[in-house]
């Protein structure tokens, strides 16, 4: 009985796989992937393994693997997902091929601000963009008679009148877990403010009014947050909001979906996603974009079946079908209510993240030395300077200041 | 035993530990010493990245590695001899800090943070484990027959829990409004977060490493217990000694060489306390050396990654136990000689 069950579903599996062969042409070239793992990879990939012969790793540790990976002759891995950030390591390894001739044969789809050029070369193919902007519970900031906030002082005014009401005990909600979380929120501020992060020869310049102004804000945010916000990532703001805990916060717009998922969400319908908050210049925040590279270490026969099945993956139905788990780069995207937040905030003027190598560095530093500031151990310009001075030791020992 | 069968039955062992133990601390202690850097050179890079409807494209000078005619990138290794021990340590920021007597400014320095965490963690948990051992054994060794097997199934269940995941149980138990920190609010009538501050942090990870390995000192000393010389015990009770007093003076002294054994592998253990700072993600309050020679070896995202540093961060670490293990080196090779 169980064996033919197992046999049955075998058979099943089969029949299945062979029927539901969305694809357009059968891909006979073995091919595989690396890339992060969130929901739009997820869509990607699934859509690229119906036309056989493909395998994806969905990897959140991907990018400590990608270079090593990609290095290897032949590369382990013929497609790569990379954003802005982890596009860094492989372009300065030489690991990534151009794919102007493959964009030409195969790319009639593309639209043209999906290539990311690198000197006139195109050596990634973005497929959707991310950013962090402001949702906020549309009921209870209505209830106060409260205007939708466009700076991170209103926000902070809201803030305090909703504790005040006794609506809720931390209104914020924030990434402001020590690393990586807490590194990008200060460069969000800090672009904000029209800061530069690099004066001549890769040297640090951090530590000047915007740097101190972007701190300051930062801090003041923590007063309406939850005490343990420096362990609290994307996840745990998302979970905050679904459970009704928190009324604002500048979260990524691939977390918008979540808010309106019924199987997890409390306040389905009352988010609303708008601009990321605006700096003394610019909104604060960074544009990010997610897309697809193909490695140098491959023969062209790989490289062309390799294009062309990345362009089945990202096409009109695999975004028709997943519209609003990203804001996707396609012309079959329909923008829709998640999606005005990300817009909102790039017409506002928002700038991409200026990924480089001394910038990975400095976002590193920053995220380990951003703690003591709002901790209380050290004052905004100490910590700036001790930032700098960590910046500058490791950036040493990389090479790219010279002693 | 003849030499040759010696040899062969050693023989195999002694080339693993070479080759996994001793090439790779030879390895990491001559990289200490050493730099090795991509040679960069500046040029000037137009980038283009998507807008919502149109391009943005920055040209701007970059710093780039340069590659060889095979594609892969040059790079130069110099001697710097401790330059790399100096950057971990910041030898003048801490003299500075504590010839002015500012103990906070001296633990705001990676190293000396992640040091005074270390010691305190292993020098408060090593009684703790070795009392909570001793309890455990004892109260097995009195259990009734009936009993005593479910108990020491039940007393060694904290060791064979995989440690990050015994940490992050922990961690979700109390954070936030976790069970237990909900149940701690209800019945003091308080708001708490004790993911808020360090030491809160500190008495959860301490709390934990105590849960987690003081089975394993049970075990050990359970097992000693059955040696201990009943007619000395026997003879104890008919001279009126109290149940403290056997134990002070005829179960303890037997029990010494154990202790020391249990005591050093704890040390060794706790100073290379990692898996509660992961765990309990609490980089932000609290590190330790062995997760700042971690945090150094992981790559950012643009993949750069201070391998000189941590392999001096490593050394340092190594120092430090060897230091933490000589008193009760030197205890063992006391006895040792006094007992020929």
């Amino acid at each position: 009985m169980k064996l033919k069950t197992i046999l049955m579903a075998g058979a099943m599996a089969i029949a299945a796989s062979g029927a539901s062969a969305a694809c357009s042409y059968e891909n006979e070239v073995p091919l595989k992937s690396l890339s992060a793992g969130f929901e739009a990879w997820k869509a990607v990939t699934d859509a690229m393994a119906e036309c056989g012969n493909f395998s994806a790793s969905l990897d959140q540790e991907f990018r400590e693997k990608q270079p090593e990976a990609f290095a290897a002759n032949p590369s382990l891995y013929q497609i790569g997902g990379v954003s802005n950030a982890t596009l860094v390591p492989l372009l300065n390894a030489g690991t990534i091929r151009p794919l102007d001739d493959l964009v030409e044969k195969y790319g009639q789809n593309l639209l043209p601000n999906q290539l990311i050029k690198v000197d006139g070369k195109t050596m990634a193919i973005a497929f959707m963009v991310n950013a962090q902007h402001l949702m906020y519970r549309n009921d209870v900031l209505a209830d106060l008679g409260i205007e939708e906030p466009k700076t991170y002082g209103e926000i902070i005014d809201a803030a305090a009148k909703i504790k005040e009401a006794g609506v809720m005990d931390y209104p914020i909600g924030g990434t402001f877990k020590t690393g990586w979380n807490l590194g990008q929120e200060f460069v969000n501020m800090y672009l904000g403010e029209g800061g530069a992060f690099f004066g001549d020869g890769n040297m640090p310049a951090i530590n000047n009014a915007q740097g101190v102004a972007a701190l300051e804000t930062l801090k003041a945010m923590t007063d309406y947050m939850d005490p343990e916000y420096l362990v609290s990532d994307s996840t745990y703001v998302q979970q905050q909001f679904q459970q009704g805990k928190i009324a604002m916060a500048n979260l990524w717009a691939s977390r918008a979906a979540a808010m309106n998922d019924e199987a997890e969400s409390q306040v389905v319908g009352k988010v609303t996603m708008a601009s990321a908050p605006m700096g003394s210049s610019v909104p604060a925040t960074t544009v990010w974009w997610d897309g697809i590279v193909l490695a140098s270490n491959m023969s062209d026969e790989e490289a062309d079946a390799a294009f062309r099945l990345v362009m089945e993956g990202i096409d009109a139905e695999m975004v028709g079908a997943n519209n609003d788990t990203a804001v996707w780069l396609s012309t079959a995207y329909t923008p829709g209510e998640l999606a005005a937040g990300a817009a909102a905030s790039a017409e506002g003027g928002a700038k991409p993240y200026p990924a480089s190598g001394p910038m990975g560095i400095m976002h590193t530093s920053l995220g380990n030395g951003l703690a003591d500031y709002l901790t209380g151990a050290k004052d905004a310009q100490t910590a700036l300077a001790d930032i700098e001075a960590d910046y500058i030791t490791a950036a040493k020992e990389a090479g790219l200041i010279s002693n | 035993m003849n030499f040759r069968t010696f040899a062969a039955f050693v023989g195999p062992s002694v080339f693993m530990m070479l080759l996994f133990i001793a090439f790779p601390l030879v390895s990491v202690f001559k990289q200490s010493f050493y730099i090795t850097q991509p040679v960069y050179e500046t040029v000037e890079v137009e980038t283009c990245t998507p807008g919502f409807l149109t391009q943005t494209c920055v040209t701007e000078l970059k710093s780039q590695p340069k590659l060889d005619e095979h594609g892969e990138v040059i790079t130069r290794t110099e001697y710097v001899g401790l330059q790399s021990y100096r950057n971990v340590l910041e030898p003048e920021r801490a003299w500075r800090a504590i010839t002015e007597g500012n103990w906070s400014v001296l633990s705001t320095i990676n190293f000396w943070k992640a040091l005074r965490f270390t010691l305190t963690f292993t020098l408060i948990t090593l009684p703790l484990v070795i009392g909570f051992g001793l309890g455990i054994a004892v109260l097995i060794n009195n259990a009734a027959g009936s009993i005593r097997g479910p108990v020491i199934f039940i007393s060694l269940l904290p060791f064979i829990i995989t440690p990050v995941i015994g940490a992050l149980s922990i961690n979700w138990l109390f954070r936030g409004d976790g069970i237990l920190t909900a149940l701690l609010e209800w019945w003091l009538n308080r708001d708490i977060a004790l993911f808020a501050q360090a030491w809160t942090i500190e008495i959860l990870m301490m709390f934990y490493r105590v849960w987690h390995v003081a089975p394993f000192a049970a075990v050990v000393f359970y097992a000693g217990l059955q040696t201990v010389n009943q007619d000395s015990l026997e003879s104890a009770v008919i001279d009126g000694a109290t149940r403290w007093q056997r134990m002070k003076y005829i179960v303890i002294p037997h029990l010494m060489p154990l202790i020391i054994f249990v005591s050093m592998i704890h040390l060794m253990d706790a100073y290379r306390v990692f898996e509660e700072i992961v765990g309990f993600s609490s980089q932000a309050y609290v590190i330790s050396l062995q997760w700042l020679t971690f945090d150094f070896l992981v790559p950012d995202q643009a993949g750069n990654r201070s391998i000189s540093r941590a392999s001096a961060s490593a050394m340092l670490t190594m120092i430090g136990i060897v230091l933490l293990l000589i008193l009760p080196l030197r205890r063992t090779w006391r006895d040792h000689k006094g007992g020929h």
